[in-house]
């Protein structure tokens, strides 16, 4: 009975942190009314998770939009400032960022409430399609920023022109709406991008984060840091029976109890509320004698 | 294994990007983010 408060105040919790964080981010409340973004100093830095700089309330950059803005221009072809920006913030909570303190995370995770006949765990295919956003980091981050250029030298956006359903959801729908001058200018790419948003919202409902799951790249580089961040999980060898009451919890099907850092775990925490023998814990809450997976 | 060796790979990573970090913003490259993001993205809306 305890147990199960203690489960449901740690979900709630995630939820109130996603929803705070997100609210905080994205304050410029007025940009929704005025069809009008932000451009405040603050946008100079970057948020943590995937929040569009053109989103209406956003205070902050996208890192990944940021990323390719820096490697897209015709002065830098690196970027010492988005690396660094998210060596920091990966050395420190690894994939914990799109657990808690995404924005399109919390999207998907409000989805995937709404009741569905036949919930899956994963998509046919899961283990192929989750290389998909290593592929779209490579090249629609990177790569043809970088090498696609204009006879001035300046690369395009790729993955926010051609792939992001955040950019769509969180500023394309809602400029569009408010600005008479914007309706008048879509066409066919806003169409496609419209199309992948519906794709991934539908998809959200039957299968759990399928966006952060095969699409996006921000994940992909803080999936690398979850093995060495400060906040790691660690899974005590004593305890654990491998029952696998944690991978059964887990709405991304991971094995936690054998890999508790895997660079698909978005740190949620339904493992550790699920583990019957308390097994599973953080290293900020482990006592430091339990041994590391 | 005390806190620090078993923290040590983070640290190491934290202290290289915040080295890159400040590399960044002494190249102006914070300057070009701050550039983009105030102007409307054309691309991010599916308009551009």
């Amino acid at each position: 009975m305890l147990g199960k408060v203690f489960s449901s105040a740690g979900k709630r919790l995630r939820l109130w942190v996603q929803v705070c964080f997100t609210a905080l981010t994205n304050g410029y409340a007025a940009g929704f009314f005025k069809g009008k973004i932000y451009t405040g100093s603050t946008k100079a830095i970057c948020v943590p998770g995937l929040n569009c700089y053109s989103c209406p309330g956003a205070l902050g950059s996208c890192p990944i939009g940021s990323l390719q803005a820096v490697l897209g221009s015709r002065n830098y072809k690196f970027s010492f400032y988005i690396l660094g920006f998210l060596m920091m913030v990966g050395a420190v909570f690894g994939r914990f960022v799109c657990g808690w303190l995404c924005p399109f995370g919390l999207v998907q995770d409000l989805l995937h409430k709404i009741p569905f006949p036949k919930k899956l765990r994963k998509l046919p295919g899961d283990r192929w399609l989750r290389w998909l956003k290593v592929v779209l980091l490579a090249l629609f981050v990177i790569l043809l920023p970088l090498f696609v250029v204009d006879i001035i030298g300046q690369g395009d956006p790729w993955f926010c022109k051609y792939v992001c359903p955040s950019g769509t959801l969180t500023a394309g729908l809602p400029l569009v709406a408010t600005n008479p001058a914007l309706q008048a200018a879509v066409g066919w790419l806003f169409a496609w991008k419209g199309l992948i948003l519906a794709v991934v919202v539908l998809l959200s409902i039957v299968v759990y984060r399928p966006f952060c799951r095969y699409l996006c790249p921000l994940g992909v580089i803080y999936g690398l840091f979850n093995p060495i961040a400060f906040y790691r999980l660690r899974v005590d060898e004593e305890k654990c029976t491998s029952c696998g009451a944690c991978q059964r919890a887990c709405k991304l099907d991971i094995p936690v109890w054998r890999k508790p850092n895997s660079m698909e775990c978005i740190r949620c925490g339904d493992c550790r509320r699920a583990c019957p023998h308390g097994a599973i814990c953080s290293t900020f809450s482990c006592p430091s004698k339990e041994k590391e997976k | 294994m005390t806190p620090l060796r078993r923290n040590l790979p983070a640290l190491v990573v934290f202290a290289c990007g915040l080295v890159f970090f400040l590399i960044g913003i002494a190249r102006g490259e914070a300057d070009t983010v701050l550039t983009k993001a105030i102007n409307l993205c054309l691309e991010c809306i599916g308009v551009g």
